[in-house]
């Protein structure tokens, strides 16, 4: 039985395609999903998508949303998502050391706002670089 | 009797405008291609979450979350998305006028507008305004759009309105665009579907309610989020359309005043001969 997988954005769809497994970072934890699994509906952390497909190993980076999964169809409908190949290595890098300045400074300020802030963009930038390294050595 | 030089002068600046209006017509096309193409790719995630609500319905009670709460209709809000500049054709008074009309058959409307001509209009009805956008990007993201969202939430949160609709263009294709107003607040699931059914057995995480407390002020998000990339695809649409029909009536007026100064021409050449034929007439006879 096949597994259809479809990514969608606000701004476009990302992924459509049938594939073998997905491993998505739900909101309680990484999930497994394979074909025939029962009807699920879980929130989803920003993390690394990774999915089956041919034997190959391909991960998107997705940032929040929702998950929609059937027997025969997986459907992730995230505020934002990017694959291996979209993603700037340099800029990711920079948005890395940006983010622990800016958490650093947020940590001897008493304003919990920033702090959230800024540990959420250093998140991202983490997930996009573990994303982006996945490309240069598949498995 | 215009005489000849002066139809053609002012053929001559009909030609000048027909250039200004045949650059803006392609400026629009490119922006219209590129605003086309953002709302037709941002529909399939409309179309989904929509599906995910009526999903949820079965396990949500209308009082599980507030964005739910059906209210007597006293006051309604009704965010106007509107255009910043004119010169696209009817389709900002064609809105206004479907929103006054709306607003005529509910109790009291407020209003929150979007883009200066929507502004500007409810200025001059004296409508009351909660809040005005202009300036949007012409590739607006969820980003650009959420302030209004929340604004709307907020207004129902706290019972100032019972109901949220957004007023907008619709964009069918290039030459029509449908002036629409579409509830966004309370959310109520489309009727339902015998097929499209969900599962009996639905698992949640973390649970239905925190779910619901995620996908519902979504869902609101995106309908605003929705109506702005119509709106823009509608504009740039418009736009090229005005822009295309001026160039061609700027044509036709050119192919009329050289057919009138050409006309004047043979006149006067005519009016010399005969002139010239008299006078070597009564040359002659003399």
């Amino acid at each position: 039985m096949p597994l259809k997988l479809e990514i969608i954005t606000p701004e476009r769809t990302v992924y459509d395609e049938v594939v073998e497994e997905v491993i998505a970072p739900g909101s309680e934890g990484m999930l497994g999903i394979l074909p025939h699994h029962a009807p699920l509906f879980t929130l989803l952390g920003s993390g690394e998508l990774r999915i089956k497909r041919g034997g190959m190993e391909q991960a998107i980076a997705v940032f929040g949303g929702f998950m929609d999964v059937r027997a025969d169809r997986v459907t992730v409908l995230t505020d934002a998502a990017e694959n291996a190949e979209e993603i700037d290595d340099q800029r990711a890098q920079a948005a890395r050391e940006a983010a622990q300045k800016a958490l650093e400074l947020a940590a001897g300020s008493a304003n919990a706002t920033e702090g959230a802030r800024a540990k959420a963009s250093l998140f991202r930038a983490l997930v996009r670089i573990r994303v982006s390294e996945r490309r240069r050595r598949p498995r | 009797m215009p005489s000849e030089r002066e139809l053609r002068q002012r053929a001559r600046s009909i030609k000048n405008i027909q250039q200004v209006t045949r650059a803006m017509q392609l400026v629009a096309a490119s922006k219209m291609r590129r605003a086309q193409a953002a709302v037709l790719a941002s529909r399939p995630y409309e179309e989904r979450l929509r599906t995910v609500l009526n999903d949820l319905a079965p396990f949500a009670e209308p009082d599980d979350h507030a964005l739910l709460a059906h209210r007597e209709v006293k006051n309604v809000l009704v965010i106007l998305v509107t255009t910043d500049r004119g010169l696209v054709g009817p389709m900002n008074v064609n809105l206004l006028r479907a929103a006054v009309k709306f607003a005529d058959e509910r109790p009291a409307v407020s209003y929150v507008a979007v883009g200066r001509k929507g502004i500007n209009g409810l200025r001059r009805l004296g409508a009351r305004v909660v809040a005005e956008f202009a300036g949007l990007t012409d590739r607006p993201t969820t980003v650009d759009t959420n302030p209004i969202a929340r604004i709307a939430q907020e207004e129902f949160l706290t019972e100032r309105v019972d109901e949220v609709h957004v007023a907008f263009t619709r964009f069918v294709n290039t030459l029509r665009q449908v002036p629409t107003i579409r509830r966004v607040l309370p959310l109520v699931p489309e009727d339902e579907d015998l097929d499209a059914l969900p599962p009996l057995q639905y698992l949640f995480e973390p649970d239905a309610v925190g779910v619901l407390e995620q996908v519902l002020p979504r869902l609101v998000e995106l309908a605003v989020f929705q109506a702005l990339l119509e709106s823009k695809a509608s504009q740039y649409s418009a736009q090229m359309v005005a822009m295309r029909s001026a160039t061609d009536a700027a044509r036709d007026i050119i192919a009329d005043l050289t057919l009138a100064a050409n006309k004047a021409r043979q006149t006067r050449i005519t009016k010399e001969m005969l002139e010239i034929a008299s006078g070597a007439e009564a040359l002659a006879k003399g």
